[in-house]
């Protein structure tokens, strides 16, 4: 999508990445400003289902034609799925961040650890102070 | 380099590429436009149809005298006495031990007037060293890189273009002619980086804007470095800093057609010697099989032992494949040889290719 945009139900980390919690069980992925800054993803690298995700470490790459770059955990968990529509598109990741372009699910490990991400408002307040 | 919190020096085309949208990036002193729309669609632009390039960071250094050609024959490897009058040569800059302090090209305006295009970040090392050795000769070296703007129209319709839209004559490919654009003095080359042919358009700085105007209303597509790195890989042209250095001789970089014989010139005794040993290393281009993008840095193996790193890769936009150079082991670059890439853990296929890497 070319217009900046940051969705007000998901929560996010400083890191460019969001989650949408939804019981105890979180959808992960990267935000607009991410994806625009990366430029064309051509190919998205994930965990395994199964693998068990920390927050503020990587767990999948993203890469684009002139970079690559680690996608930050947001949230604790375990991986219970991941987009494996990305292997073929992963300009999903550019073209709908939040929708399409979602990465893994998760089940929380720690659910708490929400409270410490940042709302819709707060995030990009954040990109305006210092990105 | 620039200091930290010095401003970055901007090219005559910066408010344009500010209009455009482009996404501007620190590039040696300079702030330059990485992309505008997207580097694929650009990278497609120059392959099939036309694109252009600001590359007015890149150095012109102006050689002139009745000593230029000795000078130039003393400092570069390539035989610059073999250059015809409007003809243009690429060359190297070595230091003592064959290192490559710079790649050039060199384009003869006359007898004894030449202009040199160097690397930006190479620029100022490059002019002190002609200068010093301009000090001994009756020759003048001229830094005129502020007193001309740099266009590089690239790509098959690129000259079709160029010649009707802006109503010059085209120099022939690999030369440079001395014209006008617009009533105002222009040297027009036959020369580029991106393996497609095409001109690039040396211009007062006054008329850079109008002239990209006209093209960008003609139907160039304006092209960022990003794009500019995938051509220039796709078609094998090393990038000094990667593929060329200090620490990579050129016949190590297979660069031995850029170093004459006879020596006479810095670095062509470690050259000659090179050239009888043989290299112990050599810069092939290679292709990933399956998933992957190499990069550089990335360790090359055979079997379990390292054999050699990657110096530059990336997602192919023409190929759709991982694609890169690397040096490897002397006995390990046959065209077909299959080599590891270990990408950031994950091993990755490859086998040795052949230029150029787009087709």
């Amino acid at each position: 999508m070319a217009e900046a945009s940051y969705p007000e139900d998901l929560r996010y980390h400083p890191e460019h990445d969001w989650a949408r919690i939804e019981g105890d069980e979180a959808v992960l992925g990267i935000t607009w400003y991410a994806q625009d800054a990366l430029g064309e993803v051509v190919f998205f690298d994930p965990p395994d289902v199964g693998t068990e995700v920390s927050k503020d470490s990587p767990y999948a790459e993203v890469e684009s034609v002139k970079a690559v770059s680690d996608v930050v955990a947001p949230l604790s968990g375990e991986v219970t799925a991941v987009n494996g529509d990305l292997a073929d598109a992963p300009e999903a990741i550019n073209a709908d961040p939040y929708g399409a372009g979602w990465m893994v699910r998760i089940r929380m490990s720690d659910p708490a650890e929400a409270e410490a991400l940042m709302d819709a408002a707060a995030y990009g307040a954040s990109l305006e102070d210092g990105s | 380099m620039t200091d930290q919190g010095e401003e970055p020096r901007k090219t005559p085309l910066h408010a344009a590429h500010l209009e455009a949208g482009a996404r501007m990036v620190p590039f040696a002193e300079w702030e330059m436009p990485v992309q505008y729309d997207g580097i694929r669609e650009e990278h497609v632009a120059v392959r099939t149809h036309v694109g252009m390039f600001d590359v007015s960071h890149m150095g012109r250094i102006e050689v002139e005298g009745p000593a230029a050609v000795d000078l130039l024959m003393a400092t570069l490897s390539n035989d610059a006495s073999a250059i015809p009058i409007n003809g243009a040569q690429y060359t190297l800059m070595l230091d003592a031990e064959g290192g490559v302090v710079d790649d050039l090209i060199a384009y003869r305006l006359g007898n004894d007037r030449f202009l040199l295009v160097t690397n930006a970040a190479n620029h100022a090392g490059d002019l002190a060293i002609l200068g010093a050795a301009s000090r001994q000769r009756d020759a003048f070296v001229r830094d005129i890189s502020a007193d001309l703007a740099m266009i590089a129209v690239q790509g098959p319709n690129a000259r079709e273009v160029v010649g009707s839209v802006l109503g010059v004559g085209l120099p022939a490919r690999n030369g440079i002619r001395v014209d006008q654009i617009g009533g105002r003095p222009a040297f027009i080359c036959g020369t580029g980086y991106t393996g497609e042919d095409g001109v690039e358009l040396m211009v007062q700085p006054e008329v850079a804007i109008p002239i990209w105007n006209e093209l960008i209303d003609a139907g160039v597509v304006p092209c960022g470095l990003g794009a500019r790195d995938t051509l220039r890989l796709e078609a094998c042209f090393h990038l000094h800093g990667n593929d060329l250095g200090p620490e990579i001789d050129p016949i190590t970089a297979g660069l031995a057609w850029a170093c004459r014989t006879g020596g006479g010139y810095t670095g062509a005794e470690r050259v000659e010697a090179l050239r009888r040993e043989g290299p112990g290393r050599k810069l092939i281009p290679l292709v990933i099989e399956g998933d992957g993008i190499p990069r550089s840095g990335n360790e090359v193996l055979d079997g379990e032992s390292v054999v050699g790193v990657v110096t530059s890769g990336t997602l192919s936009p023409s190929t759709g494949k991982g694609i890169g150079l690397a040096l490897v082991e002397a006995n390990l670059t046959e065209k077909g040889t299959p080599l590891t890439i270990d990408v950031r853990g994950k091993r990755r296929a490859a086998r040795v290719s052949s230029k150029p890497l787009f087709s």
